[in-house]
């Protein structure tokens, strides 16, 4: 018990900094450091970390524009993910990507993709390329409820199917397609038996534990790595904070916020390490040790160069001098 | 020197490729066991195997999709769409995606990808199936657009593309795939740099730019204005991204002429960008306004004696020198 406590002592810490870089992006957002669109992963926090920790560190993880939280799971510097923000050169796709498009390829983080569906195909590419070369890797691709109406998701899980590819797509069903509620956009109010249509195993629970994440997502994975192809799963959870910043989210009640809240998967955390003899001020010690980490990064962000002048920069790339 | 068809180089372009790199291969619909709906890739699967010649569905967004997330993962997809036509449901994969992932990323990922197929009319396949789509793709920064209008060109232009690390667009014709043309012998590599244009024919008396399929109609016109003796200049650039213009206002300066022919309708594309480049570039050489000659503004239509009249036609390239030319 004592490393299972030990490994959710760590998840709590990487959803307490999730959470915490979320607060302080959209503080500086209302401050103006931050720009264009920005979408907060407050509240699904235990999805990023428990599916990471299903992962080893050479797999493949995508995401949507919604892709702070992933990011810093699969281990971006807050720093460079904050300078992103802030446009700076440090950041970690160099000022060039902003919110919704943060890289970092030494994590094997391959983006924040904006594009609704778009980026299904290609973790269905990435994989398409381990299958190919054989290099044992599996793709997880993450995407909103929303996108499960749009031709690309259908023509990416189509051909990962049929080609058995490894990857596990993940939609992370926060309810609402930015304002619309899953009612009014889906037919089926159980996405996983889409599943069953692209040949797929299909998955679906709720996302607040980090550790039933981590748990059901394995087997996934693990599936995808022996080689007997991708699995859709659906987990439940929520979002706190309006799509983006510039929505107040009034579609939805607020008893149905404080219903949801109750599901905090920080608290829930919380709660199972105090249950397992954690004490207050141990915690408490880890979030002040996350406050730290995160003002440090706001600080580095602030003071980092803003992104180079060379405005033609990087439209193509140099021929021969990379893979 | 030898004389092979288009299409023959295209393959032999393709086949080269592979032998030469593991990581390329080519994903697309028939591209196997049909041997290719133009026939283009006869004989691959049998070389070189399911794994490296692919058919997919028909899911171009997919495919294109997979294509790209392979690139950018380490392998060099070549992915054919039947015709260029069925790109457009492909549109965000091939904009939104790969033109974008090296800048967007600060420069973490490259996309060595090609995109290939026919572009432009076939012969009575109406407006769905009729479009050239070389103006769509020249708009977009991080795009590489081929053209290439001779079997030699075609062979060396897509050896090139193939090594090349960025997304590059590679129209083909099917009316093309027939052309006879020299390339190198076996065994002579040649690889054709993007960015350097072909002189089709030298002339003295107007330069008329073209590229793709109106090259051959403008080789035509060209024969029978010399016997009228007006010798045209053909540019053919080749590559419209990246553009040679230095080429084409090189001949401006020598003829004092432009005609530009090209098979996309006339608002917008490369057509319009040439004659707005040349005319700022060589404005005090031009003896004349730059004349365009470009398919009809409308759809294509079905009826063969119309689908004659909305494509360039040595009579209206022959009249638009002429009129350039005050002759």
């Amino acid at each position: 018990m004592a490393s299972g406590r030990d490994e959710l002592l760590r998840q709590y810490r990487m959803m307490r900094l999730i959470r915490r870089f979320e607060e302080e992006s959209a503080r500086a957002y209302a401050m103006g450091k931050i720009g264009g669109f920005l979408h907060l992963y407050i509240g699904q926090e235990a999805i990023a970390v428990g599916v990471n920790d299903a992962l080893t560190p050479d797999d493949y993880v995508l995401q949507t524009y919604r892709d702070h939280g992933t990011a810093l799971a699969r281990g971006m510097d807050p720093k460079a993910a904050m300078a992103e923000l802030f446009g700076k050169d440090a950041g970690c796709s160099r000022g060039m990507g902003g919110s919704m498009h943060f890289f970092d390829v030494g994590h094997n983080f391959l983006g924040g993709w904006g594009i609704v569906g778009g980026h299904v195909a290609l973790a269905a590419g990435a994989a398409f390329k381990s299958k190919y070369i054989g290099d044992g890797r599996v793709t997880v691709c993450f995407f909103g409820e929303g996108a499960t109406n749009i031709g690309g998701f259908h023509e990416g899980m189509s051909l990962a199917g049929l080609w058995k590819l490894p990857a596990v797509f993940i939609c992370e069903n926060n309810q609402y397609a930015m304002g619309t509620p899953l009612t009014r956009t889906s037919a089926i109010e159980d996405l996983s038996i889409k599943a069953q249509g692209y040949g797929m195993a299909g998955d679906r629970f709720e996302g607040h534990d980090v550790t039933l994440v981590r748990d059901r997502v394995q087997r996934a994975v693990d599936r995808a790595r022996r080689g007997e192809g991708p699995t859709f799963i659906e987990i439940e959870t929520y979002r706190f904070r309006g799509h983006s910043m510039s929505d107040p989210a009034k579609y939805r009640s607020r008893a149905e916020l404080e219903e949801r809240k109750k599901k905090d998967p920080c608290l829930v955390a919380r709660r199972r390490l105090l249950e397992a003899g954690v004490s207050e001020e141990a915690l408490d010690e880890i979030d002040a040790a996350v406050d730290d980490e995160i003002d440090a990064a706001v600080k580095f962000a602030d003071a980092a160069e803003p992104a180079k002048e060379e405005v033609m920069w990087g439209v193509y790339a140099p021929t021969g001098e990379g893979a | 020197m030898r004389t092979i068809r288009y299409r023959e180089a295209l393959r032999e372009a393709m086949i080269e490729e592979m032998e030469r790199d593991e990581r390329v291969f080519l994903m697309g619909e028939e591209v196997g066991h049909y041997q290719g709906a133009y026939k283009v890739s006869e004989g691959l699967l049998a070389r070189f195997g399911e794994k490296r010649v692919i058919d997919t569905p028909i899911a171009e967004a997919g495919f294109a999709g997979v294509g790209i997330g392979a690139a950018m993962t380490g392998l060099r997809p070549i992915v054919e769409f039947m015709t260029w036509n069925f790109s457009f449901v492909a549109f965000d994969q091939i904009i939104s995606n790969a033109a974008k992932i090296h800048q967007m990323s600060g420069g973490q990922l490259r996309v060595p990808i090609v995109f290939r197929g026919p572009n432009g009319a076939a012969k009575q396949v109406s407006s769905q199936h009729s479009h050239a789509v070389d103006p769509f793709y020249i708009n977009i920064p991080g795009l590489w657009v081929v053209m290439p209008s001779t079997p030699r060109d075609a062979k060396g232009l897509l050896k090139t593309a193939i090594r090349e690390d960025n997304p590059v667009v590679f129209l083909e014709g099917e009316t093309l795939y027939n052309v006879k043309g020299e390339v190198p012998d076996e065994g002579v590599e040649e690889l054709i740099p993007f960015g350097k244009a072909r002189v089709g024919r030298v002339g003295d008396g107007c330069t008329v730019v073209t590229w793709g399929r109106p090259y051959h109609t403008v080789m035509e016109a060209a024969e029978q204005l010399a016997a009228d003796g007006i010798e045209c200049e053909v540019i053919d650039p080749r590559t419209l991204r990246p553009l040679d213009l230095d080429a084409i206002v090189a001949s401006v300066k020598k003829t004092n002429r432009c005609v530009v022919v090209h098979e996309h309708w006339p608002m917008g594309g490369p057509g319009a960008e040439i004659v707005d480049q040349v005319q700022r570039e060589a404005f005090d050489w031009l003896d004349a306004p730059i004349e365009r000659v470009a398919s009809l503004d409308v759809p294509m239509p079905y009826a063969s004696n119309l689908e004659d009249r909305v494509l360039p036609t040595v009579e209206r390239i022959v009249a638009a020198v002429r009129k350039a030319t005050y002759r």
